[in-house]
């Protein structure tokens, strides 16, 4: 039991900060794929925008599902919220801790995405090139062109190769004026969600401080009490199968027994535990016939039958138990996965 | 026991020193950041001033912002603060202490942040060559009003053809950076000597305060990761309780409803125990069942009882 207070001790105290971690490492690999892709205006004037807002706002969204994704404690909430009552009442304030922790952690990754595509710049020129005021930016002299070839030319200033329209507004001027903006938008954005987060945190304290602790016991105790029913469970199982095996191997010992109608030959006496271990099984037919017992027919799930004839063929049950609400349908005949 | 107590004492003794490698890291990543954003000023009339004093003022802000949301002590300090009197009084002195030492941590990186905006010079020139005075260099005094807004807005940006080659440009940014620089390394100065004398002089002044305040604050750091996991021990001791109780009366139901004699002493001893009396597949599945279905009362109190 020591062995196991240690580790859940262990799990305890370092799985805030092991999510901690997780958060960091997917706010760390949002800059690197940022970096790391290609960014390609189409430079044509209805394509833009949509790519421009389309990189902008749709990995955010499948950062913030792979932050759910790679939280273990959602299918932990996702069981609390679905169990029936029973016995035990449900705490909604319970759920709204977890599902607020579970939210916050993941929402570091996509806002670090949105404030580095702000910062760099690149997005907003490519999805508002066509909206610059070419009337304080630009050049005066030029003539005046329709609405559609002026679309179309202001729609190439991110691809400096391709941009013809120097005359009309100059290309830097164009960049640097969509970049400032991008960057005031990003900082800005940048500001707000630490204002957030910083409210969040610091007046929790001051209102709901009781009603917190309350909540993060109960959901830290949801949690240990599944890992230590799975535990328990392991155990169960193991023991289960240790026994469930013994007694195949005596079953087979009696069989031969009364099937060969000659005593086994006993071991000498200072064999001791080995003899023991061998567990009547002696000789290499035996042992052939006990392999192929064990691939043809496995012993029923049901540990210890007294008076019955027990065999390894007989697929028998107990009296299944009589139970209160929940009614039974099920039958005991699959052993597939065994 | 003895195992806790270590652990204790590395929180306790690496409490500060946790801090103060938030703040160092924290620090870090502004400079990094300032190195790699892209600074690239407007150049116009209009949005150079914003522009250039946003660079140098918001960042800072939510830097600082940054470094009180992850300092551990700021809960704390918070908690302190708005907890209701009880029987235990209040010392203004613990939350003064916590909060300066709070605010000490934050405000290196905005410091930091600002500094090497200075000593790199281009968010004063980009906010300030529009205020210049046009008549102390020579291209600009020769243009009208008007112009000579526009072109020295246009001082920042090196790469505009009308600013290429231009030495009355240089001269503008030669002065501004000039300042700028002499700006930034004062500022260093004035806060390296600020810290020194703060530290230097600290125990000449009420040293004795200070030692309890210091102390006191540690020990409402230390009591609340204490309680913390007390609460876990407590909670794995509560479920595990609650488990065997689960399993106890599963294995009650077992025997009240099963025809069959189970037979004790099969096997050894210790799996006997682990078996708790479920040894069929149609009890384990009624068992997970339940499980499911029907958790079990948050009450050990009987199972305690026993």
């Amino acid at each position: 039991m020591d062995k196991f207070r240690m580790i859940f001790q262990f799990l305890q105290s370092n799985q805030e900060s092991f999510m901690n971690g997780i958060c960091g490492i997917m706010a760390l690999a949002s800059t690197q794929i940022y970096s790391a892709f290609d960014f390609n205006c189409p430079c044509l004037p209805h394509y833009n925008l949509a790519y421009g807002l389309g990189i902008l706002l749709v990995p955010p969204f499948i950062l913030f599902l792979l932050g759910f994704v790679l939280n273990n404690n959602i299918s932990m909430l996702a069981e609390e919220w679905r169990r029936p009552q029973g016995q035990r009442g449900k705490d909604p304030a319970v759920l709204r801790y977890m599902f607020c922790s579970m939210a916050q952690r993941a929402m570091i990754a996509p806002v670090v995405w949105v404030s580095v595509t702000l910062l760099d710049g690149k997005c907003i020129t490519c999805a508002f090139c066509t909206s610059v005021p070419v009337e304080i930016l630009g050049n005066a002299s030029h003539p005046s062109l329709s609405q559609g070839d002026m679309k179309r030319v202001l729609a190439r200033i991110p691809c400096k190769e391709i941009y013809d329209g120097q005359e009309l507004i100059a290309n830097e001027v164009a960049i640097r004026y969509l970049r400032c903006i991008s960057q005031a938008l990003g900082w800005c954005f940048v500001l707000l969600m630490t204002m957030l987060a910083f409210l969040v945190r610091s007046l929790r304290p001051c209102f709901t401080q009781a009603a917190f602790l309350k909540s993060r016991y109960w959901s830290h105790y949801i949690d240990i009490e599944r890992k230590l029913f799975d535990e328990t469970c392991t155990e169960h199982a193991r023991s289960f199968a240790k026994v469930c095996i013994q007694q195949f191997f005596e079953g087979m010992s009696t069989d031969l027994v009364a099937a060969h109608c000659h005593l086994p030959r006993k071991a000498p006496e200072d064999a001791g535990e080995a003899t023991e271990k061998l567990l009547g099984i002696t000789d290499w037919d035996t042992m052939n016939m006990a392999l192929k017992s064990w691939h043809r027919c496995k012993p029923p799930l049901h540990l210890h039958t007294p008076a019955l004839p027990s065999g390894n063929g007989w697929a028998g049950e107990g009296q299944p138990p009589v139970h209160r609400s929940v009614p039974q349908r099920e039958m005991a005949a699959y052993y597939s996965w065994v | 026991m003895d195992r806790f107590r270590m652990i204790f004492q590395y929180f306790q003794s690496n409490s500060e020193s946790v801090m103060n490698g938030i703040c160092g890291l924290l620090t870090l990543a502004s400079i990094k950041m300032y190195t790699s954003i892209d600074f690239s000023c407007p150049c116009l009339p209009q949005y150079n001033m914003a522009y250039g004093l946003g660079i140098m003022f918001v960042p800072p802000i939510a830097l600082f912002l940054c470094g009180l949301i992850l300092n551990r002590q700021s809960l704390v300090m918070l908690e302190e603060w708005s907890r209701p009197q009880g029987c235990r009084k209040k010392d203004p002195a613990v939350i003064r202490y916590l909060c300066s030492s709070i605010m000490q941590r934050a405000m290196v990186a905005p410091a930091a942040w600002i500094i090497v905006t200075l000593l790199d010079g281009k968010c004063l020139i980009c906010a300030f060559s529009g205020s210049m005075d046009p008549e102390k260099f020579v291209d600009f005094a020769s243009a009208s009003p008007v112009q000579v807004q526009q072109l020295l807005a246009k001082v920042p940006c090196k790469d505009e053809e009308l600013m290429r080659n231009n030495t009355s440009r240089k001269a503008v940014s030669r002065y501004l950076r000039c300042w700028s620089q002499a700006l930034g390394w004062s500022i260093l100065l004035i806060l390296i000597i600020a810290a020194f004398l703060a530290r230097w002089l600290r125990p000449c002044f009420n040293q004795a305060a200070l030692l309890q305040a210091r102390h006191w604050s540690n020990y409402i750091d230390i009591e609340q990761k204490i309680f913390e996991e007390t609460c876990c021990e407590h909670s794995r001791l509560f479920a595990h309780k609650c488990i065997l109780h689960f399993f106890e009366s599963m294995r009650q139901e077992v025997k009240l409803h099963s025809f069959s004699l189970s037979r004790e002493g099969e096997g050894s001893e210790g799996d006997q125990a682990l078996l708790r009396g479920i040894t069929d597949q149609d009890q384990v599945n009624k068992l997970l069942k339940m499980w499911y279905y029907e958790k079990p009362p948050l009450d050990v109190s009987k199972a305690t009882q026993r």
